[in-house]
């Protein structure tokens, strides 16, 4: 008896459908080069066209203390300064804050409280950031008001935006600061145990060094996130620039402005149209490199123990 | 004995330790501490006591008996108002009214509900909100409330007042607090997401499958995920700076429809639903494309190579295998992508969101406004009620979020067992 014939095509089979569903991936892995390549250009070209009017040289845009639209004054200083004054108030609120929330979830708290907290830590990081901004105006700010005065508090002032936005940041920097000490390998904590430490010891002298660069990154991020956060100071920290440092005034920062300009009927042929995209450019540099850096620790501190 | 003894400080190192650990949990409490506060905050806004001041007392009105203003229809409504030009109640003319008849181009009695609310709240009663109240003040301080109201403002009343209701939700957007509505909205809301949804979801996914599944570790596919963890990090307003640029401006012809013949007479420009749309889409582009890689990385390399041991091409392999195994992830992911982009409000404020609509949105080329941009303005406004009513918008926002995200968990938890009982 023999065996029928078998004829089994080995070669690979030709499919033109897989090179096509290949390219077509790769096109939109690489779509988001196109979005950065469309950030940079816009802003950039607008930018540009921005620093060709009168009185918009780069010297005076970064070194003007007075940014008057109306008058050509196109000084960059204080809504910098306004920015860098909210991030700073919401940086000392969550900094320490979400450190210490941090540390409680990942050195202290046990399986059943975290699986409690973690939930309403993600409530607050998912709550939209007008929502916080309503809540500067309708309760933190009358709060503030009625404990420090009328006097001393303008109604809308830079301080009240800080402060939500710190209630706003606590959550990122929380679980960012327990993920780089969870990353903590469990051996470290027992030598310091068996070295007779106690748990706060091992938690601030062995732990905390330990994820340095991963809490480091945290704050970084932090910080990046609260310099470009919009709509809490567009609501609480005041319209119109000005060049203060009494937190308890009201100044606009740079998204502030951005927002109030843009959001008006607004000519795309005049200068104010063309100087908020000078204002954004900046802004996304500063926080690209805020976001560079916090990545750039993060891997470094992947490399140690993985 | 010398100086040299061991000197274990057991007690103060303990209680240093206690101090901080009750240290550690104050920061803890004050976390949800403000969560409970804001939402405080929000309810307490919501609900509560309204001091109205009318020039007409509601009680000249012909109403029906036993009906609230609000209950009445447009016919019923539309005879209140005849009855009270009759009447001579309220500084309403008949040659005012037709006059307004001529503009809407139809008789009163076939009005919406809510304009001829309008006329009469304005025309007739000329209701005025002097000041509102918290929740809770309105509930355990009533009698204090009452007598500082009739000081301070004589020939107001007083009323409960829910902020969030029927008609509320339902309702055209108004000038007057009292009768504002959010319908367009949350219409405005739907339309957008679901464009960002249509834009971001095939390309994110594409891009991750791509990133996780067909990248080699070359210079070029690194520097494309270091992108992508850069973008996600770029602030919301940039991407709204961008959008307006981009789509508002430079693609005018194709975002106001004009290309497509589909103009809009009252939009002829870039600021509408598709604009708003694909900026939201590329805005959280970058979140979907990261969430989707981590489904991907949790599946484990076993179902990959079973798959490729009987033959399967990878893109086999992706889109019977990968693909169904990952789902609930992919899905839970975007649902969170997506959570974000409705709450998202600097860019649409940055693009042009309308802050008055007259009409509901129709189609991706209608001028547009959504939920957030809604609340913004209101709570922006500095007249009595506004707030309020942000308060009631606020809440209706984040019934929406809370419902999306929890029907997405659940309907991934039912995955997951289905996917367990037939495994």
């Amino acid at each position: 008896m023999s065996l029928p014939a078998i004829h089994v095509q080995l070669r690979k089979k030709h499919r033109p459908l897989e090179s096509v569903i290949h390219g077509f991936l790769f096109f939109c892995a690489g779509f988001s080069i196109l979005i950065t390549t469309g950030i940079i250009l816009t802003l950039g070209f607008d930018a540009l066209r921005f620093f060709t009017n009168d009185g918009a040289d780069l010297w005076s845009f970064f070194t003007g203390t007075v940014w008057e639209p109306q008058i050509e004054r196109f000084g960059i200083l204080p809504l910098l300064n306004a920015t860098l004054m909210t991030s700073l108030i919401a940086m000392l609120v969550a900094g320490p804050v979400g450190l210490a929330i941090g540390i409680y979830l990942a050195e202290y708290a046990n399986r059943k409280t975290s699986g409690i907290l973690k939930p309403i830590l993600e409530i607050l990081a998912g709550i939209p950031t007008v929502v916080y901004g309503y809540f500067a105006v309708t309760a933190v700010t009358p709060w503030l008001q009625a404990t420090l005065g009328v006097d001393l508090v303008e109604f809308y002032n830079v301080f009240s935006a800080g402060l939500v936005m710190g209630i706003l940041i606590i959550p990122l920097i929380a679980s960012m600061a327990e993920d780089a000490l969870a990353a903590v390998p469990r051996s470290l904590r027992q030598a310091g145990y068996a070295m007779g430490a106690t748990k706060l010891e091992v938690s601030l002298q062995i732990t905390l060094p330990a994820a340095a660069s991963g809490i480091v990154a945290a704050l970084v991020l932090g910080l990046s996130r609260a310099i470009g956060e919009t709509m809490i100071v567009a609501l609480a920290a005041g319209a119109g620039s000005k060049f203060t440092f009494n937190p308890f005034q009201g100044a606009e920062t740079m998204t502030g402005h951005i927002v109030r300009i843009s959001g008006g009927d607004i000519s795309y042929q005049s200068v104010d149209y063309d100087s908020l995209f000078a204002i954004a450019l900046l802004l996304f540099f500063i926080t690209l490199t805020l976001n560079f850096f916090s990545r750039k620790i993060i891997e470094h501190f992947r490399e140690v123990y993985e | 004995m010398n100086d040299l003894e061991f000197q274990p400080r057991q007690v103060a190192r303990k209680s240093l330790g206690n101090l901080w650990k009750a240290i550690f949990i104050a920061a803890t409490l004050l976390g949800v501490l403000s969560l409970a506060t804001l939402l405080y905050t929000i309810v307490d806004e919501t609900f509560g006591l309204v001091a109205l001041e009318f020039t007409t007392p509601p009680e000249e009105l012909a109403l029906v008996p036993n009906k609230a203003i609000e209950d009445h229809t447009s016919v019923e409504l539309a005879a209140v108002v005849r009855q009270a030009l009759e009447d001579g109640v309220g500084t309403l003319t008949p040659g005012i009214v037709s006059n307004y008849e001529t503009l809407q181009a139809k008789p009163l009695e076939q009005w919406p509900k809510a304009d001829i609310l309008d006329m009469i709240y304005t025309d007739i009663l000329e209701i005025e909100v002097q000041e509102t109240f918290g929740l809770v003040e309105s509930l355990f301080q009533k009698d204090r409330i009452t007598i500082a109201v009739a000081e301070e403002y004589p020939d107001a009343t007083l009323i409960f007042r829910s902020w969030m209701s029927g008609d509320f939700l339902t309702g055209d957007q108004s000038s007057l607090v009292l009768n504002a509505g959010i319908r367009s909205a949350i219409f405005g809301t739907l339309w957008t997401i679901i464009i960002a949804i249509l834009f971001a979801f095939p390309i994110g996914v594409g891009a991750a499958i791509y990133l996780q599944e067909y990248a080699g570790d070359t210079r070029l596919n690194r520097f494309i995920q270091t992108n992508i963890y850069n973008l996600a990090g770029v602030p919301s307003i940039i991407y709204g700076m961008l959008g307006l640029a981009l789509f508002v401006r430079a693609l005018e012809p194709l975002t106001s429809g004009e290309m497509f013949g589909g103009v809009d007479p009252v939009t002829a420009n870039g600021r509408t639903i598709l604009s708003a749309g694909l900026t939201l889409g590329i805005l959280i582009l970058p979140v979907i494309i990261i969430n989707a890689q981590e489904a991907f990385k949790a599946i484990p390399n076993s179902l990959r190579y079973s798959a490729y041991g009987v033959g399967a091409t990878r893109w086999q392999m992706i889109w019977h295998h990968l693909l169904p195994a990952s789902f609930d992830r992919v899905l839970t992911g975007t649902v969170f992508a997506v959570s974000r982009a409705i709450g998202e409000t600097a860019p649409v404020v940055v693009i042009g969101a309308s802050t008055f609509l007259t009409l509901d949105p129709t189609g991706p080329f209608s001028k547009f406004t959504v939920l957030p941009m809604q609340i913004y303005t209101w709570t922006a406004r500095p007249e009595a009620g506004f707030k309020n009513a942000a308060g009631a918008a606020i809440l209706i926002l984040l019934i929406l979020l809370v419902a999306l995200n929890l029907s997405a968990i659940l309907y991934r938890n039912h995955l997951r067992k289905t996917k367990e009982a037939s495994s």
